[in-house]
């Protein structure tokens, strides 16, 4: 029976990667008479080996890449054996690319990762295989290449092996193989090697032999819902590619999350009715009875449901040249679901030259980190190591719409589950009652020194004159305990803000009225702060003042140091302030007068 | 559309699945989606997945021919034949400024594609704001294509930038765009020549009869066989049209798309000769040879 096997090629910059895939395709025949024509004169043109040819050519397509006689992005290769197709996604070597490297290794059932023979493993090596672990790449094969270059020496390629195989089971890889190359001669990559010492299989053997991911058959059917088809008022179809299993007519499905039950009634794979379909069909399903069904929700069997959380410890690949800061708020995709999420902690990061684990407070361009990520709701999901389809997600910047990260869910965080949430028998609204007030937060940002603790104060004051319990959190107080720990760099202001947002949210929830006095320089932190509360219920004030207002006002000499190179990251000097765009108020501090800003706030309150 | 044969073939079912997944999904983003058609039998297996993504409803979204007037008859035939069925809606747009300033594949070269192709297609899109739009390129046609992505996100001039292009993880595909900005979908992008046809024979896809070795009045022309499909061919001294068994392995425009000889008269013979062809399909394809490189080129102008 015919299947297919997609594999990357992978390693550090200059092992030899495209020079293997093509010099394979050459001597398996593939390549055809033109190409081969195109690929003597490029050689000629850009080609590395003087007048031979320069097989890597035949990969890098992009003429940046034959220009600068380096990989730069995925190269897909098709070709066929025996009754096995061949997808080559080759990758590039150079850590500035590793993104690309990753997206390959995403899609990949084997990888082969090269190593120069002369050097061995590298830091590249060392970082391409945790990436391989990371998405679960199954197979893995070591070609040990450039073996002329050490005179096929056995001795060289047992050292590398044995430095492999160390690396592959600290990884957690099944199975691990180590195959010596010269890959510009062809040399074992079609036929077996001539070295003496060597009895194991050639690069075309070891991926004719392994076997791609095959899916479970007798898995428990799982159906992502894609979209959702009504071509007509009568016909409602239920569109999406089953994840695993096998589905029939009459089979008995949950929809997850929302647990209402129904059965199968038919089967479409294009305009054929099936009766059944299994793993990996794009089929279009009707079911029994009218449900509420959308984008994102998973039919299941009854029996067997899929899990759904919104608390989830995951691994995950950053991407963005930005690093990640735990607080922010992106979108995670993970099939067809979606929600807002943010990466609540970042328990460690992985050291690429070694693999193990280090503490971090943000991950840089490239590198792998274990999170922990919170959702704004709970979505079906399957680990991982259990489906790669419900498993992994990517995080879209949602302003940008970049994809700046990859990740893949490892389990649950039982937090939410295992700490269960008492019913409390005196609730808010008998705590407003006994008050005789509306709780709400006022939220002031702006400026050191454009009027916010002025404001606040004032605003407080006046509010406790007419009776009312206030609370003023201002920025400067609360640095003194609750977030004495923290600094003034990006990832520390994000948590402070937290910080106080949470704790705004718990006194109104007591029934106090917040006012918050905090520069808060980031929109993206205060939009999360802003999620935390009903609607209305938070109401934002731009004190708005320009920078060389605040800095002549000065009130705390700051923007004279700051200026004088003695603060790091101050606000307005040497760290951006992002102005709300759209707050429920903005008080202009230059133009109006203490009592005006004041009755400003208290209007819209009332 | 959908066989036994296609059913039991792994391969195929497992990329007949990807088609239809990348399909909807581009769908469910797309505000106004589009597909390029081309008549060519790429074109013809993409519509018939767009087709099977949406069955038993009907296709929810129309398809663009870019028309330089230059086409094969039997291309124009068989695409008229397919708007008048009830299951289409085709638009036909043709750079109008470009007929009236005369551009032709004889006197204009490479300036010729740009303006009646390329040029063409952008400003097709832009007078009907379409934000995604399905072309049927494969990523085994050529190298700089073996390169791109499935969801391919373009700029305001519709251009491609090989340099930054988008991670694309699994098939979880991200959709979105800042405004003003577009996306280019490929959902034959793992498909090889060989699979289309197996594609084609199985699921029953009519193509048109350019692709099967039939007589036909060609020129010998630089090594290739042109066509001479209508009078304006402008024949060289000493050309002489003759009588030739040839077929086309790509369609195009007419005098820059080179036939080539052959028996191949069924689907099963030409999925012979694709699998034993020493030869790469765009060997026929004359404009792919205007300067090195030349594919990347129209496609970062914004080519299809």
């Amino acid at each position: 029976m015919r299947d297919t096997l997609r594999f990357i090629t992978c390693g550090s910059v200059d092992d030899g990667k495209s020079t293997l895939i093509g010099r394979l395709l050459y001597d398996l025949g593939q390549l055809r008479i033109d190409e081969v024509e195109t690929l003597t004169t490029d050689s000629r043109r850009f080609g590395t080996r003087q007048d031979d040819l320069d097989f890597a050519l035949v990969l890098d397509g992009l003429e940046h890449e034959r220009a600068a006689r380096i990989t730069v992005d995925v190269a897909y290769r098709f070709f066929s054996t025996g009754d096995r197709d061949y997808i080559v996604l080759d990758s590039p070597g150079h850590e500035q690319y590793t993104r690309n490297m990753a997206v390959a290794a995403s899609g990949a059932d084997a990888a082969i990762v090269l190593v120069d023979a002369r050097r061995g493993v590298v830091e590249q090596t060392m970082r391409h295989m945790s990436i391989l672990a990371m998405f679960r790449v199954s197979h893995v094969a070591l070609v040990v290449n450039k073996m002329d270059l050490v005179g096929w020496d056995h001795e060289t390629f047992k050292r590398i092996e044995s430095a492999f195989v160390n690396i592959a089971s600290q990884l957690g890889f099944r199975s691990a193989t180590s195959i010596p190359t010269c890959a510009t001669t062809g040399e074992n990559l079609v036929d077996s090697v001539v070295a003496s010492w060597y009895a194991g299989p050639s690069v075309l053997t070891w991926l004719a032999e392994v076997s791609p991911g095959m899916v479970d058959p007798a898995a428990p059917f799982q159906l992502p819902v894609q979209l959702v088809l009504r071509p007509t008022s009568d016909f409602r179809g239920y569109c999406g590619r089953i994840a695993q299993g096998t589905l029939r007519n009459g089979d008995p499905v949950v929809v997850i999350p929302s647990g209402k039950a129904s059965t199968i009634e038919e089967i479409y794979i294009g305009d054929a009715a099936t009766g059944q379909a299994t793993a990996g069909d794009s089929v279009c399903v009707t079911l029994a009875g009218d449900l509420d069904v959308g984008r994102g929700n998973v039919l299941s069997p009854p029996d067997e449901p899929l899990s759904y959380a919104a608390q989830f410890r995951a691994q995950l690949i950053w991407l963005a040249e930005k690093p990640l800061i735990p607080g922010r708020e992106y979108l995670l995709k993970l099939n067809y679901a979606s929600s807002r999420a943010s990466v609540t902690a970042i328990r460690s990061r992985r050291d690429p030259a070694t693999g193990s684990a280090l503490a971090a407070r943000q991950l840089d361009a490239n590198e792998i980190g274990d999170v922990h990520i919170s959702l704004a709701e709970p979505i079906p999901y399957a680990a991982y190591s259990e489906s790669k389809q419900l498993g992994g997600f990517i995080l879209i910047d949602r302003e940008t719409t970049a994809t700046i990260a990859a990740g893949v869910i490892q389990h649950e965080l039982r937090r939410g589950a295992n700490l269960t949430w008492h019913l409390v028998n005196v609730d808010r609204q008998a705590r407003e009652q006994l008050l005789g007030q509306r709780p709400c937060c006022i939220w002031l940002t702006g400026l050191s020194g454009s009027g916010k603790s002025t404001i606040a104060n004032a605003l407080e004051s006046h509010l406790h004159a007419q009776g009312r319990l206030t609370y003023l959190l201002d920025g400067d107080n609360v640095r003194h305990g609750l977030n004495a720990d923290l600094g003034f760099d990006e990832a520390d202001r994000a948590e402070n803000i937290r910080r106080v947002a949470e704790v705004a949210r718990l006194m109104v929830d007591a029934g106090i009225i917040v006012i918050v006095a905090l520069i808060s320089p980031f929109a993206a932190d205060r939009q999360r702060a802003r999620t935390l509360f009903d609607r209305g219920e938070f109401i934002e004030v731009h004190v708005d003042a320009p920078v060389d207002v605040c800095a002549g006002r000065d009130p705390k000499g700051l923007y004279a140091k700051a200026r004088a190179g003695q603060i790091p990251n101050f606000t307005g000097v040497s760290s951006p302030y992002e102005p709300p765009l759209l707050p429920e108020i903005r008080v202009d501090t230059t133009s109006q007068d203490l009592a005006e800003c004041v009755s400003l706030i208290l209007a819209l309150m009332s | 559309m959908l066989s036994d044969g296609i059913l039991s073939d792994q391969t195929l079912r497992g990329l007949v699945a990807e088609s239809i997944d990348i399909i909807r999904e581009a769908y469910v983003g797309a505000r106004n989606p589009i597909m390029l058609y081309s008549i060519g039998k790429d074109s013809s297996a993409l519509l018939a997945l767009c087709q099977m993504a949406f069955a038993p409803g009907r296709l929810p979204f129309p398809l663009l021919h870019i028309d330089t007037t230059w086409k094969f008859r039997q291309m124009i035939e068989f695409r008229d034949n397919l708007a008048s069925s009830a299951d289409v809606d085709l638009i036909v747009s043709t750079n109008q400024e470009g007929l009236a300033a005369g551009y032709n594949p004889f006197d204009h070269g490479p300036a010729y594609t740009d303006v009646m192709k390329t040029q063409a297609l952008r400003k097709a899109l832009d007078s009907y704001r379409f934000d995604v739009v399905f072309a049927g390129a494969r990523r085994d046609e050529e190298a700089s294509r073996a390169k791109e992505r499935i969801f391919s996100p373009r700029d305001p001039g519709h251009r491609w930038d090989p340099r930054e292009q988008r991670p694309e993880f699994w098939s979880n595909y991200n959709t979105r765009v800042t405004a003003g900005h577009t996306l280019r979908v490929f959902p034959l992008s793992n498909w090889t020549e060989l699979q289309i046809w197996r594609f084609i024979k199985l699921a029953e896809i009519p193509v048109v009869d350019l692709y099967f070795a039939r007589p036909r009045p060609v020129v010998e022309r630089d090594g290739h066989w042109i066509m001479v499909d209508d009078g304006r061919l402008r024949l060289r001294p000493g050309e002489q049209p003759q009588l030739r068994k040839v077929r086309f392995r790509t369609l195009g425009c007419y005098p820059l798309t080179a036939g080539f000889e052959s028996e191949a008269d069924t689907i099963e013979k030409i999925i012979d000769e694709t699998a034993t062809s020493t030869y790469s399909e765009r060997r026929g394809r004359l404009i792919d040879r205007d300067a090195p490189a030349s594919m990347e080129k129209k496609k970062s102008e914004g080519y299809f």
